[in-house]
């Protein structure tokens, strides 16, 4: 049986997990050395469905800034980061915009939208 | 000259939560002063979540952080001055200020609070050897620059430093279209938080290279390769373990220094462990009517802990103005002892407390299973069991009033005590 080493990052106190496939435990594995039950939820989850929040930024015209920071609203699959990436790279929003606007609806068919991290008013002309 | 009741300088998360709460408490005259284009200080850059857990109990990236309290400042009615330069904080409160709209700027404060944040440490202040290419920067400059300005820093890059921000730079650089050799430390461990050594560095396969460190730049117009060097136990270099590795760019993640020239200008005291002004229970400092929060006292890893330090500044500085703030010279001193390497605040007023204390301290080592023991005049007081400590995390300590209040012109001490 293949055993599994990782490092839960719960909390500060970092236990070194080992994990082993078990077909007869409820998740399908059994998580070693946590020293808390939210360690083997970790460990169980990150094995399984690994997702994560990924925060970036997109073009923008007209604003105070050359960039609009964006982030999806919910946690997307670890292995379509750059999936997810690349429909970032490919947006140019309009100034002004306002914090929680949507900018991409449903990326990547999740159910997970991409929204703008913040305002952004228009670039005062000099 | 213009006359206000507190000026605030800096506009990042301290200078915005300081300014909110002073005028919570009854100041209506307040200014702050914030040289960049726009408020929210450095959390404009930072783009990542895990902002504000303890605060708004939800995980919030920087720009949102900063627009809350940006939002509130403007609904509230606080005056506020963009790029604009202070240059200069006298002991008796007057601000000499510079702007392209209003020219030169004289303003006399009843109270002010300094909230100018920290400054990275650069190439110069670690003596890498090599030529001058360009290609070497600071690992926030490189964020600003990706992150707000939309300008690509590099193709091929190194980071020297496992701090956080430098992990953060590594996972951003990566998602962004860069290759990412590696993230060097000087230690057996990483600088950074684990959290981000896991979902930086192992989610894209970025190695950390433990005890490595640089050694030289190569490269006549741009960087064209450093030399990495092995590090023995006193982290000193192993001749002959020389490595050289091709790169475009070169991030430095090695350090923040509070930002203290006004202070020092003014006759502020600074701390030498924390590089910060020597402030009390108040967040006042040794100048009457001063005061001082965030991380321009002592660098902090969670901005919720400099929102909490700098609403206490701002509370503080509107007692002043108010003629509530008790400003009685007897106090308790606080002292770090064995494994302790610094304590904010340095001085105790008890008569100021509300209803308790909190001390903020950082570790020498990293420490498992132990305990931080607070005594005062050599009599334990209080007693806090620790699985984990790091000098990378901040340890609060919390102490009733009560168990404080008997006592005049005492000292208080920390300690990290091994739990047999």
């Amino acid at each position: 049986m293949e055993k599994k080493e990782m490092v839960c990052i719960v909390c500060p106190v970092g236990c070194r997990l080992e994990v082993f496939e078990d077909d007869k435990s409820k998740s399908g594995y059994i998580v070693k050395n946590a020293a808390c039950p939210r360690g083997e939820i970790y460990a169980v989850k990150e094995l399984k469905n690994p997702t994560r929040v990924v925060t970036s930024t997109v073009k923008i015209k007209n604003g105070l800034l050359n960039r609009l920071p964006v982030k999806t609203d919910g946690t997307i699959s670890k292995d379509k980061i750059f999936e997810c990436m690349e429909i970032i790279n490919s947006i140019e929003v309009d100034a002004p915009i306002k914090v929680g606007h949507i900018i991409v609806e449903n990326v990547l068919g999740e159910g997970v939208n991409i929204i703008a991290t913040r305002s952004m008013a228009l670039a005062e002309k000099e | 000259m213009l006359k206000y009741d507190i000026v605030i300088i800096g506009g990042g998360p301290a200078g915005l939560a300081a300014a909110i709460e002073a005028k919570k408490n009854g100041i209506d005259s307040i200014l702050v002063i914030e040289r960049d284009r726009e408020l929210g200080g450095i959390l404009q850059q930072c783009i990542h979540n895990g902002f504000g857990l303890h605060i708004f109990k939800e995980e919030l990236t920087g720009p949102e952080y900063a627009e809350k309290f940006i939002e509130e400042l403007e609904n509230i009615g606080i005056e506020y001055k963009l790029d604009t330069m202070v240059l200069d904080v006298t002991d008796d409160k007057i601000v000499n200020a510079i702007n392209t709209k209003d020219g030169v700027l004289t303003i006399k404060s009843k109270a002010v609070i300094f909230a100018m944040g920290c400054r990275e440490r650069t190439r110069g202040a670690i003596n890498i050897a090599g030529s001058r290419p360009s290609g070497v920067y600071n690992a926030g400059m490189a964020q600003r620059l990706i992150n707000m300005e939309g300008v690509m820093v590099g193709k091929k890059v190194m980071i020297l430093g496992s701090g956080d921000i430098g992990l953060i730079m590594a996972r951003r650089l990566t998602l962004e279209g860069a290759e990412v050799i590696g993230v060097l430390s000087r230690d057996n461990f990483a600088a950074g938080l684990m959290r981000n050594v896991v979902q930086c560095l192992e989610d894209y396969n970025i190695p950390l290279m433990l005890r490595q460190t640089i050694s030289k730049i190569n490269g006549k117009d741009r960087v064209e390769s450093v030399v990495v060097v092995n590090l023995d136990e006193n982290k000193k270099p192993i001749s002959g373990s020389e490595t050289v590795y091709e790169c475009d760019t070169l991030l430095l993640s090695v350090g923040l220094i509070p930002e203290n020239e006004l202070s020092r200008n003014a006759g502020i005291k600074i701390d030498r462990a924390t590089k910060g002004p020597i402030v009390n229970e108040s967040m006042e400092t040794n100048v009457n009517g001063i005061f001082a929060c965030g991380n321009v006292v002592h660098v902090h890893d969670l901005v919720d802990y400099v929102t909490e330090e700098s609403r206490r500044a701002g509370k503080s500085a509107a007692g002043f103005v108010k003629g509530e703030l008790n400003n009685n010279e007897s106090f308790i001193e606080t002292k770090p002892s064995k494994g302790i390497n610094y304590i904010v605040p340095h001085k105790i007023r008890v008569e100021n407390l509300e209803k308790s204390l909190e001390l903020f301290m950082r570790v020498r080592g990293v420490y498992k299973n132990s305990k931080l023991v607070v005594k005062l005049n050599d009599k334990i007081i209080k007693e806090l069991k620790k699985r984990h400590m790091t000098p990378s995390e901040m340890e609060k300590i919390v102490i009733n009033k009560s168990l404080l209040s008997e006592q005049k012109d005492a000292v208080l001490t920390v300690e990290v005590v091994k739990e047999a």
